[in-house]
């Protein structure tokens, strides 16, 4: 294997006395998705969130080679953009506004405009409805929305969380394919995702939590065949 | 009505309009509520009364004065606390805003509970004008900056701001030491209004008196908030002839603007956006047909599941 793209050293994260995540390592490595299944509470988002800044944690998270900024802003410029679950989108704002918050960041406005032009043209949906106040997109836009702002700060490495939340079967679909997408423009992404089946369908590699701790890691294929992993999260009947 | 009077309300207006504005961009822009504005503005005025009286300088630069130390107290009290979340952030500045009275009340120097007398009385029409024509100016200028897009991202949601890049903690301190030193600077006009100030003036009843002001004129605008200041200054003098009645008519005036318009007066839009009516108009039809849509299509997804 090269070297990862990121890689986390015993990252704890606990709330009070409560421990999230227990001295999780895990690697990402540059062009892969990657995908993190368990049940609720497993620890899935507070890992994402530890590595996008918003909350503290205790252990490394080194990026390229080196430590990751501890700041969310400084994050985002190091590459990382998350897409937080719940999409948290500014309601209040249109559409194209939304996606320009994106490239915050950003001040070379001709590789913004070439950015948008290829995020616009990922999600036509969202060309349709540049002026709309995003607060009024139905489920599915807001998280091709979401998707699409974390895509503007053209980040190496994109977190997607739980994208599939609330949306209906035929819309979880679209995004799914939308990570395919994602993927073959050569970016890396980290997958957290209760619906485990479309997950490891469409990642590279996986791990399963289980209250705080991996539990198992390994190719997406072969944990998919795993029966520990069928018997929990994917149900008998996916068989 | 003798144009003095009418003129004693006017200097009025403008000095409680200079802390409305930086409540206006620390509430109505960067989302935060302060129940402690009458603090800073306390700050304000007595740094600049001090100035004055105690050590001979002159208005302009005693004014100035008191709203840089009202904005340095800002920036520390903004260090301790404005990693609270919502509503914590309030409580900790309605505690603010208390302790600096207490704290003026029971100090000799500034003349305890007593206050300071004496003032030289330098703030007239003319001088509240400038004043708040560079501080409209100043806030409607940064407002529509980088800088004042980046206030109002954290208004609209902090977590999303933050992970589009915009550092959250130091935009909101710029939105608190901002307000702080517009809130100085008004206590400073006060002070040099009045000729004399006491601690009693800057009670907590004060600062939300700003705040129900801030709201009345609808969060997010500044003409709002010139306008709400206006009317809620004027209202009660032109009641005065009914004696404490007038206070209840105010109240009930305030109850009434927010059923009608829970957002306030100019909740998020600007006087000169109202010319712009044909515009909104159309992109309110637009978001309407859409949302028609839109309930059409959720049924649809419904039925699918």
């Amino acid at each position: 294997m090269g070297k990862a793209l990121l890689k986390t050293n015993n990252l704890s994260v606990s709330f009070g006395g409560i421990h999230a995540l227990r001295e999780t390592n895990i690697e990402i490595m540059p062009g892969e998705i990657v995908a993190i299944i368990g049940s609720n509470g497993a620890g899935k988002s507070s890992m994402m969130n530890a590595i996008s800044g918003v909350i503290k944690f205790s252990g490394e998270i080194e990026f390229k080679g080196s430590a990751l900024p501890k700041k969310a802003h400084k994050i985002v410029s190091a590459g990382i953009s998350h897409v937080p679950e719940g999409r948290l989108i500014f309601a209040n704002l249109t559409t194209m506004e939304n996606l320009r918050m994106g490239a915050y960041l950003r001040s070379d406005s001709r590789a913004v405009a070439e950015t948008l032009a290829r995020v616009l043209d990922m999600f036509p949906r969202l060309k349709e409805r540049e002026n709309q106040i995003a607060g009024t997109l139905s489920g599915g836009e807001q998280q091709m929305l979401a998707m699409g702002r974390g895509l503007m700060s053209d980040p190496e490495l994109l977190l997607l969380d739980e994208p599939s939340l609330g949306l209906a079967p035929i819309l979880v679909d679209t995004i799914f394919d939308i990570i395919r997408k994602i993927k073959q423009m050569g970016k890396t992404i980290l997958l957290v995702e209760q619906n485990a089946y479309k997950a490891l369908s469409v990642a590279d590699r996986a791990y399963v939590l289980t209250q705080g701790r991996i539990t198992l890691e390994g190719a997406a294929s072969d944990i998919m065949c795993n029966p520990l992993v069928v018997d929990a999260y994917l149900g008998k009947k996916a068989q | 009505m003798s144009w003095y009077y009418i003129e004693g309300i006017l200097i009025q207006c403008g000095y409680v309009l200079m802390v409305v504005l930086g409540l206006s961009l620390l509430t109505g822009f960067a989302g935060l509520f302060s129940f402690g504005h009458a603090g800073f503005m306390a700050i304000g005025a007595y740094v600049s009364a001090i100035c004055t009286t105690k050590f001979g300088l002159s208005f302009l630069p005693a004014l100035l004065l008191g709203g840089v130390v009202a904005g340095v107290v800002g920036a520390g009290l903004g260090k301790l606390t404005l990693n609270l979340k919502g509503d914590y952030f309030c409580i900790a500045t309605l505690g603010f805003g208390e302790a600096v009275r207490l704290i003026l009340e029971n100090w000799e120097y500034v003349g305890g509970a007593r206050g300071i007398s004496g003032i030289p009385w330098e703030t007239n029409l003319k001088s509240v004008i400038i004043a708040c024509a560079i501080g409209t100016l100043a806030l409607m200028a940064l407002v529509r900056s980088r800088h004042g897009r980046s206030i109002i991202a954290i208004r609209e949601d902090e977590l999303a701001a933050e992970m589009s890049g915009i550092n959250t903690f130091r935009y909101k301190m710029i939105a608190l030491i901002i307000s702080a030193v517009y809130a100085g600077i008004g206590g400073g006009l006060l002070a040099h209004y009045m000729t004399y100030i006491q601690p009693k003036m800057f009670q907590m009843v004060k600062s939300t008196e700003y705040t129900i002001i801030v709201i009345f004129g609808g969060l997010g605008s500044v003409t709002g908030s010139i306008i709400g200041t206006f009317i809620l200054t004027f209202l009660p003098e032109m009641l005065r002839s009914l004696d404490n009645w007038r206070l209840v008519i105010y109240g009930l005036a305030v109850i009434v603007i927010m059923v009608i318009r829970p957002r306030g007066l100019m909740g998020g839009v600007e006087l000169g956006d109202i010319f712009r009516l044909p515009a909104r108009r159309r992109a309110a039809k637009l978001a309407e047909e859409r949302i028609k849509n839109m309930n059409g299509e959720s049924a649809g997804e419904e039925a699918q599941r």
